[in-house]
């Protein structure tokens, strides 16, 4: 009976709860992009500055971490940092796993988001950063009044790429027993009722594209609008 | 400029290096207070790294420069608030893009010299004024023609109170009809008594407006006199040549 089949499947994203995994990977995605584009932007700053030191301690950030995989970074938060170091990010046990996970979103994506930012800055003529020098403004003032709102508007194309896959590479907060979300939630479906695994993954990779699709045309339309004119 | 004006800018065996080019050789220059310095000098002979070394956009490898008596500091603060008594005007105009006129011009006072936004404001529109550009203050740079542009640059300089003032070839980029609305505002300035080291091909500027021409030529100072004697009776074969190259059009 397909009128049986069609309840039987929506009876289980009732039970499974899919729309609040959905919504913890959100969550995971606002908290973890908030964090990164904090931490992206201090570490432009700091590749962008004049102190050899600073620039140097940047590149090295973005570099090991960006090499490093999400899973890896995530399971060493939950087993090194949490089980090990005794490190605890809420005294709630969940919360604690969620937290770890945007952190680990956050500091990841932190190096995409540095290399989007500095992508950004080269789309600033240098004149710009010599004509704020020139009127007496010190590095910091001159990167923040000056050159980093013209690099933002330069970089709403790559941000909204990290934006992107952050949002997609939320589901590897599993690896920081964050077991509520997306992936798990599928992973955990698929398991009890393999009769229904084609709607299963359909309903979830169909989620993702309709959270993902508007982001990139957000993303391009500012990217437009905002464009710096010269 | 009376003739016993203490020194302004004091630059003593500056010696500058790009790699094995060495662009500023053994350069002593001394400006007055209310003086107008016109440098001149073929394409590559070191005037734009002359005027970014006074105000430290270019470091140098050996030698002194003081800027009313102080020497250049090597970073940080003390830079800035030397680079704030300094004005500059680049060839490219360098206006802040993201920024209305009005606000390129507020952004040094406020944020450098801690103005009260209501009082910048009411300076900056004072000084477009001057430049003739106040009726844009309230747009875009891209949205302005380029000898309007350069006038807000020159504001946007005055802004700060500067003791000198540097022009890096400021009509160099411009349209031929917008070049004499710029050099106007500049002839004004420099009536007013402003200190000014001007980087600058076009002799009528130099002939109205300049006390000294100083001839460069491969990082050297070769040759040094007042305007009139400079463009009629040059001394050296380099600025003769120079000369009659730079008549020819
Ligand atoms: N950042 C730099 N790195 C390497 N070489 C440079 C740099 N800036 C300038 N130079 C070189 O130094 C020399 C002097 O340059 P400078 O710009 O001071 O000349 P200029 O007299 O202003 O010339 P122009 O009339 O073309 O503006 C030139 O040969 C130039 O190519
Ligand atoms: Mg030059």
């Amino acid at each position: 009976m397909d009128d049986d089949y069609l309840s039987g499947f929506t009876a289980l994203l009732v039970q499974y709860d899919v729309l609040g995994a959905f919504w913890t990977n959100i969550q995971l995605t606002f908290f973890g992009a908030l964090l990164a584009l904090v931490v992206g932007t201090v570490l432009a700053v700091m590749r962008i500055s004049p102190l050899p030191s600073l620039a140097w301690a940047g590149g090295a950030y973005v570099n090991i971490v960006r090499n490093t995989p999400l899973t890896v970074i995530m399971t060493f938060l939950v087993l090194g940092a949490w089980t090990q170091l005794g490190l605890s990010l809420s005294t709630n046990f969940t919360w604690n796993f969620f937290w770890f996970g945007v952190v680990g979103l956050g500091f990841y994506h932190a190096s995409f988001v540095c290399e989007a930012i500095r992508a950004g800055v080269n789309t600033v003529p240098v004149g710009q950063a010599e004509a704020a020098r020139a009127i007496g403004l010190p590095f910091l003032s001159a990167a923040r009044l000056v050159i980093l709102p013209q690099a933002f508007r330069g970089a709403i194309a790559p941000l909204g790429n990290t934006l992107i896959a952050l949002l997609k590479n939320s589901t590897v907060a599993a690896a920081a027993s964050v077991t509520w979300e997306t992936s798990s939630v599928m992973k955990t479906m698929i398991e009890f009722q393999p009769n229904y695994i084609w709607e299963i993954f359909l309903t979830f990779a169909i989620g993702y594209v309709i959270l993902v699709i508007p982001i990139g045309l957000l993303t391009t339309w500012m990217s437009n609008r905002l464009a710096v004119k010269r | 400029m009376e003739t016993g004006a203490p020194a302004l800018v004091e630059l003593k065996g500056v010696n500058k290096h790009f790699g094995d080019l060495h662009v500023l050789r053994d350069i002593d220059l001394t400006v007055r207070k209310g003086e107008v310095l016109v440098v001149i000098g073929p394409s590559g002979s070191g005037k734009s790294t002359l005027c970014r070394a006074i105000n430290r956009l270019e470091t140098i490898d050996a030698g002194e420069i003081r800027v009313d008596g102080k020497p250049l500091p090597a970073e940080g603060k003390e830079l800035a608030r030397l680079r704030a008594e300094v004005g500059m005007v680049f060839q490219s105009f360098n206006l802040f893009a993201h920024k209305t006129v009005l606000d390129n011009v507020t952004l040094g006072p406020r944020k450098v010299r801690g103005t009260a936004k209501a009082a910048a404001e009411q300076e900056a529109l004072d000084l477009l004024d001057r430049v003739g550009v106040k009726n844009q203050a309230r747009k875009m740079p891209a949205q302005l023609s380029g000898g309007q542009q350069q006038r807000v640059a020159i504001a946007r300089a005055l802004a700060m109170h500067p003791k000198v003032m540097l022009f890096d070839e400021p009509t160099s980029a411009l349209d031929p009809e917008m070049v004499n609305e710029v050099l106007d505002a500049m002839v004004a300035l420099a009536r007013e008594g402003m200190t000014m080291i001007v980087v600058t091909h076009e002799m009528g500027f130099a002939r109205k407006a300049a006390d000294r021409v100083v001839f460069m030529a491969d990082g050297q100072i070769v040759e040094e006199a007042d305007p009139d004697t400079f463009f009629t009776a040059p001394r050296s074969d380099r600025a003769k040549d120079f000369l009659s190259k730079i008549l020819v059009h």
